[in-house]
């Protein structure tokens, strides 16, 4: 039997609640309050209770997908990249930098989002990065 | 956040969370704060035990409501009016703290011109807010030895909404409330990471740290470390609403979206849609087919929050770790490695990162306010930037002696009527927001089976007497419909809104609240005006 527990942060609201993910033999199990959290002492809401949930979902993607005539079809890591850098690029060089824009994103962490604004600005050479922090 | 900036040198919460439930006086204002962030919430009702006052002003009767020693329900879009006219009592009854102003501020004389066309009776006119009330919430926050102003997107989403903040920073800094322990101006933020994602860069005018993109030490320095051999852009980028736009005439021909759903938060999701059908090609990475990805190209699986290390900032400034417990399903990957992957087969240079804290690394050498903190210091100390240097031990309230900027400026406001008023067609003022049980546009906490199961379908929230006007009854399904569009929802019959008003969560697709909303921008933070629009509101079936 493997079991840890693992601190983290709640994924929801910016409060930064503490919480504890156990983990069974792989399997996620649910939250457990960090008793000693500066922020949240100990507590969660119903959100930071259930924040494992949506991890276990059927809805998952688990491959990267293109569309087609009639919707999606899964495909390889190495197609879709391929797809989407050559995509890019072709934009980029035809219409200019500016014809790119780029979400980061306030559900990221703060090294993903450091590296989409870096690759906006230092590869595709635009400031169009933005986020629904207004929103 | 611009609001801030320009009032104090930064945009951010002023004080820390547990700082809180210590202010003598917490004057709570477009904030549902027990429902939205429940644990700064109990904070606040931690302040109420302890004796401390509260005053809430919000026109629905929120859960805090209940417990404030004030509850001010101003008319939709009127919160300028209502902040100037304290600042005119305050200075009438001569609360303000001349020392403070003289030592730390400038442009006062201003300030008191600008505030002296706010009398009561004329704040009383556009509010609604009772003058003997305006009064004694004057009182209650000047006269408080530490005042804390607390607040979220019922302020900013407005057409109005920097002037709004500069409102807020214009009454803390008449009465000295900016500096010091248990005070401020406290802007709760909605994401986990939407104050990690500012200060990271991801805004289209600056780079990590609030760093202007149009300084060019600035751009020579990321240069530099970044090993580019041709220049970083100068000119600020577009917003999201304005990308939108750009997209639907044509100026954006391509997206790159990691983990965001402009469909459901963006305001006018009918012109959302089309405008991202307009593009030539769309990335769209995420955990979810959301219903911005549906429209993608090519949609690349990332990661949970449970999947991936690295850190994120909370509405407070705490720089947390967030560590990896399992590994992702299938064939998903960890978003900063697929960020890496596309760099690199674009030719980027400098995008070889062992792990995030590597990454976490680059970015603080680079970053003065993160410049002192790394994954060593975060498995032991508790940092909030500013965290400049090694042996800084980070910031738990800021602008203490000096602000950011040198001297606090005031910036004389004047309210102006929301960018939509309700007229004969369109008789009812909407309003937005969150509820207690989602999140957002919904794609985690409606795949959440708990949470799914206390609330599993959108509803509008509506006056009784509003009801009864209409022949409305509880539970049936209703026609609201804007300029813009329209939705078919259940009403929900309650005295927690106003007559007049209606309330709808945006968490859901099937009925979106933002199908509604008008993409009336205000004119410096770019922010759509969510929390007031005018909607008819009709039964489906007259019989």
């Amino acid at each position: 039997m493997d079991y840890r527990t693992v601190l983290t942060t709640c994924p929801y609201c910016g409060s930064g609640c503490g919480m504890y993910l156990p983990v069974l033999n792989g399997k996620l199990g649910e939250p457990i309050p960090a008793k000693t959290h500066p922020l949240s002492q100990g507590r969660l809401c119903i959100k930071g209770w259930s924040a494992h949930e949506h991890v276990a979902s059927h809805d998952r993607l688990t491959k990267p997908l293109v569309k087609t005539g009639s919707g999606f079809k899964e495909t390889t890591w190495d197609e879709a990249l391929d797809l989407v850098v050559t995509r890019l690029l072709e934009l980029r060089d035809r219409h200019g930098p500016d014809s790119l824009a780029f979400l980061v994103s306030a559900k990221c962490t703060n090294e993903e989002n450091y590296l989409q604004q870096k690759l906006a600005r230092a590869v595709f050479g635009t400031n169009n990065v933005d986020h629904c922090a207004r929103l | 956040m611009a609001g801030l900036a320009t009032a104090f040198g930064s945009g951010a919460m002023t004080n820390s969370i547990p700082e809180i439930e210590d202010a003598e006086c917490i004057l709570v204002t477009g904030s549902n704060t027990t429902e939205n962030h429940p644990m700064i919430g109990s904070r606040i009702l931690r302040a109420k035990e302890k004796g401390k006052k509260l005053i809430v002003v919000e026109p629905r009767r929120i859960h805090l409501a209940q417990f404030a020693d004030i509850h001010a329900r101003p008319r939709l879009g009127t919160d300028l009016a209502w902040i100037n006219g304290l600042i005119n009592i305050i200075f009438a009854e001569g609360w303000e703290d001349a020392e403070y102003i003289a030592a730390r501020t400038e442009g006062v004389e201003r300030l008191r011109e600008k505030v002296a066309e706010y009398p009561p009776e004329r704040v009383e006119a556009i509010t609604g807010i009772d003058r003997e009330m305006l009064h004694e919430m004057a009182r209650l926050y000047a006269t408080a030895d530490r005042a804390a102003i607390v607040y979220a997107m019922g302020i900013t989403q407005h057409t109005g909404g920097t002037d709004n903040v500069l409102a807020l920073a214009n009454l803390a800094m008449v009465t000295g409330n900016v500096g010091k322990r248990s005070a401020g101006v406290n802007p709760l933020r909605g994401q986990n990471n939407v104050q990690g994602a500012c200060d990271m860069g991801g805004l289209p005018n600056v780079l990590t740290g609030y760093q202007s993109v149009t300084d060019p030490a600035v751009r020579k320095k990321f240069e530099q470390a970044w090993g580019l051999r041709s220049g970083l852009p100068a000119k600020p980028g577009l917003t999201v609403v304005e990308m939108a736009n750009a997209a639907a005439e044509g100026a954006i021909k391509g997206m790159y979206v990691m983990a965001e759903n402009p469909i459901l938060s963006d305001p006018d999701a009918n012109h959302t849609r089309e405008a991202l059908e307009n593009l030539e090609f769309l990335v769209v990475q995420d955990i979810f087919l959301t219903e911005t990805a549906q429209l993608a190209d090519v949609v690349l699986p990332g990661s949970s929050f449970v999947e991936r290390d690295g850190t994120v900032t909370s509405t407070d400034r705490s720089v947390q770790r967030m560590r990896k417990v399992i590994d992702p399903p299938g064939e998903a990957r960890a978003d900063w490695e697929i960020i890496c992957e596309i760099a690199r087969r674009c030719g980027g240079q400098g995008f070889r990162y062992a792990s995030p804290g590597d990454v976490f690394a680059e970015m603080a050498r680079l970053t003065p306010i993160y410049g002192g903190m790394s994954y060593e210091r975060l498995e032991n100390e508790w940092l909030r930037w500013p965290c400049r240097s090694a042996d800084d031990p980070g910031t738990e309230f800021m602008h203490k002696d000096r602000f950011s900027r040198g001297k606090g400026v005031f910036t004389p406001v004047d309210y102006r009527e929301p960018a939509e008023e309700p007229d004969e067609a369109y008789p009812f003022m909407l309003t937005t927001g969150r509820i207690m049980f989602h999140y957002h546009t919904g794609a985690q906490t409606r795949r959440s089976p708990s949470l799914e199961r206390e609330v599993s379908e959108n509803y509008v929230e509506l006056n009784p007497q509003d009801a009864h006007g209409l022949g409305v009854h509880p539970g049936e399904l209703i026609a609201v419909a804007s300029r813009r569009g329209s939705i078919q929802v259940k009403a929900a019959l309650t005295p927690t809104v106003p007559k007049g008003v209606v309330f709808i969560p945006f968490h859901f697709a099937e009925s979106a609240a933002n199908a509604l909303t008008n993409r009336a921008l205000d004119p410096v933070s770019k922010i759509p005006e969510f929390k007031v629009c005018a909607v008819s509101v009709a039964r489906l079936v007259t019989l």
